[in-house]
């Protein structure tokens, strides 16, 4: 059987950061409190002219930029996302445009909450073992939202993460030797049709979504494949915020020490489709060949989506640029204070 | 800025990835995209060809008093830049404060909104371009910028 593979990854922080605490303030928050409380110590967000099909194109032109591919290679492009800059009319397309990939492929949005992004790779990956295409590209992006004085506002963050998904083995720098998905219907976290801000279902978000769905995919995965947390050097789950994938690694049975290189969420909030995919970058930048990494992205609705994927020995040979690597990317920054944020996120309503 | 749709569309190649063209007579790279040569007329063999989305800055300036679209952009940098096959493009400088840019800075293209319609009509993206330390790396360029002071910005 073809295995599909990850020939290459981008990811695209943007450069402006506010701090757990700024936000806090405003609604009369303990601010250190807080960010101790969600792991998180501060959130990126996009500039005023960014979206989340800016930070795909940016994501996608990293992810070639590293494998080195010709883009109008590319047959299928998916991108998943919550925050799409138009409610009709797809992202994908956009996307492959300004890549260089069109004419010749097929291109869609995906919507699973904050797993769109990995049901992209899945789509590449069937494409990719039927022989139906070579090369895929899945995007995971979002420049998250958050209602003003809501809790998610302390962590709905921005950026985008990209893998092209190659049928060939001599491409792939990591193999994806399985994947597996857990779905039921579960409505902790929702928008809808014209509603400006996500809705959730406060403490109902933890015990029957994220850790339910989170787990069940794990432990199903590991049982398909005979596999125990111990066979695995790295566990990225998605990270809605810093505590939960600590706590759902425990559950199952992974050390800290497998999951905490994993932890992005910390450093630039919540980025939804991105986050579990921007985690497994994080890895890639310093994983060596051989190495086995078990991914579970999570997105509210509710699903978790599962992969296992073996390191190969062609990454040493084909590592990003230093700079590109998560922990360099993100330390082109800049702090904003509330107000300056608030003009970005254009939550003042007469812009 | 009101971008009536169809240049919006027309403009992809040229916003999107710096569709260009060249001179196979002169061999010279003209951006944006020309159908006639102006070295060459009747001689000059034009053809489309993507310019390079790296270069230096050439010029720059600090926009105050913005075109329509921009009001909530201002203030921000505006810079000639020479690109690395020497064709001049006027464009944005993004994620940058001021004091950073300095004429000779490496630059690289970057996708972004450009001016923005109401909320109702369609996207227009395109170039801007952020400095290359910034846009790459703070690791790799530690050494302090060599290149001389703006003389003609600041206009
Ligand atoms: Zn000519």
């Amino acid at each position: 059987m073809v295995h599909a593979g990850i020939a290459g990854y981008g990811v695209y922080v943007p450069y402006m950061r506010i701090k757990i605490p700024e936000i806090a303030k405003v609604w009369g928050k303990d601010g250190d409190k807080a960010a101790r409380g969600l792991g998180v110590y501060e959130k990126a967000l996009g500039a005023i002219d960014e979206d989340s099909a800016t930070f795909a194109v940016e994501a996608g032109r990293r992810a070639f930029e590293h494998c080195k591919l010709d883009p109008a290679r590319v047959e299928a492009v998916y991108v998943g996302s919550e925050s799409k800059p138009y409610a009709v009319k797809p992202t994908a397309s956009i996307v492959a445009e300004a890549l260089g990939s069109t004419p010749h492929l097929t291109a869609a949005d995906f919507e699973f909450a904050c797993k769109a992004g990995t049901a992209g790779i899945q789509a590449c990956m069937g494409l990719c073992i039927a022989q139906m295409i070579d090369l895929g590209l899945a995007i995971g992006s979002d420049a998250a939202q958050g209602r003003p004085n809501d809790a998610l506002e302390m962590t709905a963050g921005a950026g985008a993460a990209a893998y092209v998904i190659s049928a060939k083995k001599e491409e792939q720098i990591a193999t994806i030797e399985k994947t597996y998905s857990y779905t039921t219907d579960t409505p902790d976290f929702w928008r809808r049709s014209h509603a400006e801000f996500p809705m959730h279902a406060g403490r109902f978000t933890a015990e029957p979504a994220y850790f339910k769905h989170v787990a069940e995919c794990a432990r199903e995965i590991m049982k398909r494949t005979g596999t125990k947390p111990e066979d695995f050097d790295y566990f990225v789950p998605h990270q809605p915020n810093g505590k939960f994938p600590v706590r759902v690694a425990k559950l199952l049975g992974f050390t800290e020490a497998q999951v905490k290189p994993a932890l992005v969420t910390p450093f630039i909030g919540n980025t939804y489709s991105a986050a579990a995919m921007i985690g497994l970058s994080a890895i890639l930048d310093i994983a060596k060949p051989g190495q086995r990494i078990l991914v579970t992205s999570y997105g509210s609705g509710a699903g978790s989506d599962g992969f296992i994927i073996t390191v190969n020995d062609l990454i040493d040979q084909k590592r990003p640029a230093k700079a590109r690597h998560f922990f360099e990317l993100i330390n082109n920054k800049t702090y904003v204070d509330y107000a300056t944020y608030a003009k970005h996120r254009r939550k003042i309503k007469s812009m | 800025m009101k971008h009536p749709l169809p240049l919006i569309w027309r403009m992809i190649p040229e916003k999107y990835y710096l569709m260009g063209s060249h001179c196979a007579t002169c061999k010279n790279d003209f951006f944006p995209f020309r159908q006639i040569c102006p070295n060459c007329r009747r001689l000059g063999k034009v053809s489309e060809k993507r310019m390079p989305t790296t270069g230096t800055v050439y010029s720059f300036t600090e926009v105050s008093a913005p075109p329509s679209g921009f009001e909530f952009e201002v203030p921000y940098p505006l810079a000639i830049i020479e690109l690395d096959n020497k064709v001049k493009i006027l464009a944005q400088i993004i994620d940058a404060p001021m004091e950073k840019i300095r004429i000779g800075s490496r630059v690289q293209m970057r996708f972004r909104r450009v001016g923005d319609d109401d909320e109702e009509s369609a996207i227009s993206y395109g170039y801007k371009f952020a400095l290359i330390e910034d846009a790459a790396s703070s690791a790799k360029t530690d050494k302090p910028a060599k290149t001389p002071k703006p003389t003609v910005s600041k206009g």
